[in-house]
């Protein structure tokens, strides 16, 4: 064939595989190491149980309510968690857009993200705790009795830990997603007589659309896989239960790797899903250019 | 807003903003009538734009106020105004089909969907986009886009349009051809438009009247020919075409004829301020400087470039006081030699030295 | 004439005016949050702070008295030297190793098209979208299972698991807004490989590596999960060691736990503030470039 008389290494060179794509081979190899194989190892080893049946642990895992419930307790925390924050974080960008200087509060708001959830934890216990500057001020100002309200070692110590860390990540993720909108757009739509509330839903809401699917998808799965402050923050044995402490205790308290990884292979499943969901109704919005056709 | 559309007149009153402590826009007056298209034009900074998105709300005034008729509107929010407005890169919704966008400002002053439709309609037929109305944006060339942009302004039939530029985005061909666009469209209307440009050419082909505007200021408000034939600053002359500036000494004054001595040789030029002082500048036009006899009045100057343009050669040239002169000439002449250049008084504007 | 234009405007000028009052209201409800937020959380960073230098804390705003005690206490006790040392062996390796694998791939990916490339921009986008709780566990019985769990190079090895990728997708677009053409010149006039890299490819990359490993940096040192999952006794960072010190809480004085907080506060935040000499705020969670202009 006429191939034979291009060299090989011309005929990849035309189809981009040269030394340069070369490049990029140790580090896919890496990955493929430590992120792939893993994966499918521990998928592999989820059906090897003790018992030697193919799916004990699955069977295991949705018969037993110690187990399976922490599907649930993690979807309550997780939720209502990630839909305030970015409930919270459209307004507050919406602002910030407009501020010449973002960057002293998106400094600020970078701390707790940067400190990461095991500090936020100690200061929370401190802070909110039954002597903490929080209840002292509440009660302070007459808006609890001492005692009445508790916000750490339960429910919502993770829940207020979860805002901590997980607002800032998801307000930054939407101002990046709002300041990427032209203003021009709503400026036009100020000229042909949309108010403000009007330009938010019909211009803003639809283009953003896409990018908040995409922040809640991320805030999600953050608050999703959370532990530490479920255990230091939470009633880890109880209503705080997630997840990931279920899995931990499997792998490194009983030392059962495959009930292990089948909790891991169910944690992922379940992340899934709510991203398929979440991002199967971005589909129902316009996806492009958010930035106005050329600018 | 039914009454907006029997207006009469746009009068800007003393309108100013400030960004800091800068005077983005010092003290602009202006009165437009019905009909008129004026063109706003300045180099970048000039404080153009501003004006433009003070009028149209975008940005809220400093100082001064802005009527229709009686009626003040600059207290008013943007979307109150119903005025139509182009934006530089056209800010389409790129969500929206092309008859969404155009039919947007209609459905946000709550038009019944009757009485929109046909509107719609007409402003596709208008900008000749019948066979594109169902795309989105992105879909559409720069040209095309540029149509949605102005149907979407005129379609609700706004008193007031203003365009920031509208062609600044196009290739050379496509501007010409929506020159002649929107100045077609603008005479179907019978509205006020304001449509703000750096272009000259733009500014000069388009408008019924021109505003040079300069560090904030108005410098000229004229007719077209009127800022072709006679700017009154040097400044607007330059931005006008008028490429040379020689400096010379007042010899002679007779009435708005005047005399300037440049190096060893005399100038015959046109005042068009009363010159008081010693020195003054003289402003040229490079198609009207041309090679005289070695004993007409002149600027004497050696050639440094000549290039064929067809029917002339155009060149520059190095004066003997050292300022670079741009001329035209019907013969070639060659780098290196050295030949006066005149022009007639007529064309020679005098402007009071710096 | 002023009062004429006042009757003029009036029907329009109240609703309008009750309009701007809404969305005064509404601007200041926002700000009010974000206010709250910040107190909170500065709140929460002062109480650690606070605690640390305290003698004794206990149903009270302040303190009795101040004291630098727990700073001593907390580096015996917690072996701070020791934990100081890994967590710095640890970053240093991550941070270099996750550059020169990092690095050399984005180069590729930004300046090849060829077959598989969705795939292989797939596999480096994983790892950041997949949290590490959940890879982190088949992960560490891998490691566990190779002998490498629990120890030092294990804990480098799952770091790098996401950090790779996040270099890879920080420098891509860096590197694509570098004109190849400037490459292409330098071939033209005869440089080599190693020279273009050198002489060209390096100081061009420099402030873009520089960024995306600064905020490696920040982000391994900050990464529990991952360490947490892999580290043994001898390999614990400080986030890890924190960790440990607040669940058995009651076993030492609070305030040394706070101390050694502020240690490891203290150790982010020097970082954190090298960091954004160099990088915008908002890229700590994008991964992607602003629009440069």
């Amino acid at each position: 064939m006429a191939d034979a008389s291009i060299p090989l290494r011309t005929r990849l060179a035309a189809k981009g595989l040269d030394g340069v794509t070369l490049l990029a081979l140790p580090a896919a190899l890496f990955l493929i190491a430590l992120f792939i194989y893993p994966f499918g190892y521990g998928l592999w080893l989820s059906f090897r149980p003790k018992d030697g049946s193919l799916f004990g642990n699955y069977v295991k895992f949705f018969s037993d309510p110690f187990l399976y419930e922490t599907i649930g307790t993690t979807l309550k925390l997780a939720l209502p968690v990630t839909l305030m924050n970015l409930l919270f974080a459209v307004p507050v960008a919406f602002r910030v857009r407009l501020m010449k200087n973002q960057r002293l509060l998106t400094t600020i708001l970078v701390l707790p993200i940067t400190l990461g959830t095991v500090l936020v934890a100690e200061g929370m216990l401190n802070y909110f705790g039954p002597q903490g500057w929080f209840i002292r001020t509440l009660v302070t100002f007459g808006i609890a009795e001492p005692g009445q309200i508790k916000l750490v070692n339960n429910y919502w110590g993770v829940f207020i830990s979860l805002v901590i860390t997980g607002f800032p990540f998801t307000f930054l993720l939407t101002l990046s997603y709002v300041t990427g909108i032209d203003p021009a757009l709503e400026q036009a739509a100020a000229t042909l007589g949309a108010r403000a509330a009007a330009r938010f839903r019909t211009i803003y809401l639809p283009l953003l659309a896409p990018g908040l699917a995409i922040t809640f998808c991320l805030s999600f799965v953050q608050a999703y896989s959370v532990l530490p402050s479920a255990v230091l923050l939470g009633a880890p044995a109880g209503p705080t239960r997630v997840i990931s402490i279920a899995a931990y205790q499997a792998a490194f308290e009983q030392y059962d790797r495959p009930m292990a990884s089948a909790i891991a292979m169910i944690m992922g499943f379940v992340q899934l899903a709510v991203v398929v969901a979440a991002l199967s109704m971005r589909n129902l919005f316009y996806r492009g250019p958010a930035a106005g056709a050329k600018g | 807003m039914a009454s907006l559309s029997s207006f009469k007149t746009l009068r800007l009153d003393g309108v100013g903003r400030d960004f800091g402590t800068m005077n983005a826009l010092k003290d602009l007056t202006l009165e437009v009538r019905r009909g008129e298209f004026i063109a706003l034009l300045g180099p970048s900074g000039c404080g153009k734009s501003t004006a433009l998105n003070c009028i149209a709300g975008l940005l809220p005034t400093t100082r001064g106020s802005i009527y229709l008729d009686d009626r003040r509107i600059d207290t008013l929010p943007t979307e109150d105004r119903g005025f139509g407005m182009v934006f530089q890169n056209y800010a389409l919704f790129p969500h929206m089909t092309v008859r969404a966008n155009i039919g947007f400002g209609l459905k946000m002053r709550g038009v019944p969907k009757a009485e929109a439709e046909p509107r719609v309609e007409q402003a596709i037929r208008t900008v000749r986009l019948e066979t594109q109305a169902h795309k989105l944006p992105g879909q559409l060339s720069g040209g095309q886009q540029q149509r949605v942009a102005i149907a979407r302004a005129i379609a609700v039939d706004p008193p007031l349009v203003l365009m920031d530029e509208p062609l600044s985005n196009l290739d050379a061909k496509l501007r010409l051809e929506m020159r002649q666009e929107i100045r077609r469209i603008h005479q179907s209307l019978g509205c006020i438009t304001i449509y703000v440009t750096h272009d000259q050419d733009e500014a000069l082909s388009l408008a019924d009247r021109i505003v040079v505007l300069r560090d904030g200021m108005i410098r000229q408000v004229g007719t077209p020919e009127d800022l072709y034939a006679r700017p009154e600053h040097l400044d607007v002359a330059e931005f006008m075409g008028f490429r040379n500036r020689i400096t010379g000494r007042v010899t002679s004054r007779d009435g708005d004829r005047v005399s300037l001595a440049v190096g060893g040789t005399t100038l015959d030029g046109t005042m068009r301020h009363d010159v008081a002082g010693e020195t003054a500048v003289a402003a040229i036009r490079p198609d009207d400087l041309v090679p005289v006899a070695a004993d007409a009045h002149g600027i004497d100057a050696v050639v440094e470039a000549i290039e064929y343009r067809g029917r002339d050669f155009f060149g520059s040239a190095r004066a003997s006081g050292g300022e670079e002169l741009f001329f035209r000439a019907d013969r070639r002449v060659n780098p290196g030699e050295a030949i006066r250049l005149g022009a007639e008084a007529s064309a020679v504007l005098v402007y009071p030295g710096e | 004439m002023s009062t004429a234009v006042l009757d003029n405007a009036s029907p329009a000028a109240s609703g309008t005016s009750l309009r701007a009052l809404g969305a005064r209201l509404w601007v200041i409800a926002v700000w009010t949050t974000v206010v709250f937020f910040v107190i909170n959380l500065f709140g929460i960073i002062a109480a650690v702070v606070t605690s640390s230098f305290a003698t004794r804390w206990l149903r009270s705003w302040l303190p009795q008295g101040w004291t630098t005690k727990w700073y001593a206490s907390a580096w015996a006790e917690f072996q701070l030297t020791d934990v100081l040392i890994v967590t710095f062996q640890a970053v240093g390796a991550v941070v270099l190793l996750s550059g020169l694998l990092g690095v050399p791939a984005a180069y590729a990916l930004a300046r090849r098209e060829f077959p598989g490339k969705k795939l292989l921009m797939l596999l480096f986008l994983l790892p950041l979208l997949v949290p590490p709780m959940t890879f982190g566990i088949p992960l560490a019985t891998v490691l566990y299972q190779t002998g490498l769990g629990g120890t030092l190079w294990g804990v480098i090895l799952a770091n790098l698991v996401p950090t790779v990728p996040f270099v890879i997708l920080v420098m891509i677009p860096f590197i694509e807004q570098i004109d190849p053409r400037i490459e292409a010149a330098a071939r033209v006039f005869g440089a080599g490989t190693l020279r273009l890299f050198v002489t060209v490819l390096l100081p061009l990359l420099l402030p873009g590596v520089l960024a995306a490993l600064l905020l490696v940096l920040v982000r391994t040192i900050a990464m529990f999960e991952l360490t947490f999952l892999t580290a043994g006794p001898e390999s614990q960072t400080l986030v890890v060691a924190l960790y440990y010190a607040v669940f058995a809480a009651g076993v030492r004085a609070v305030q040394s736990i706070d101390a050694m907080a502020v240690v490891y506060m203290v150790t982010t935040l020097v970082w954190l503030v090298i960091a954004l000499r160099f990088v915008n705020p908002t890229q700590m969670v994008t991964r992607s470039k602003r629009q440069a202009h």
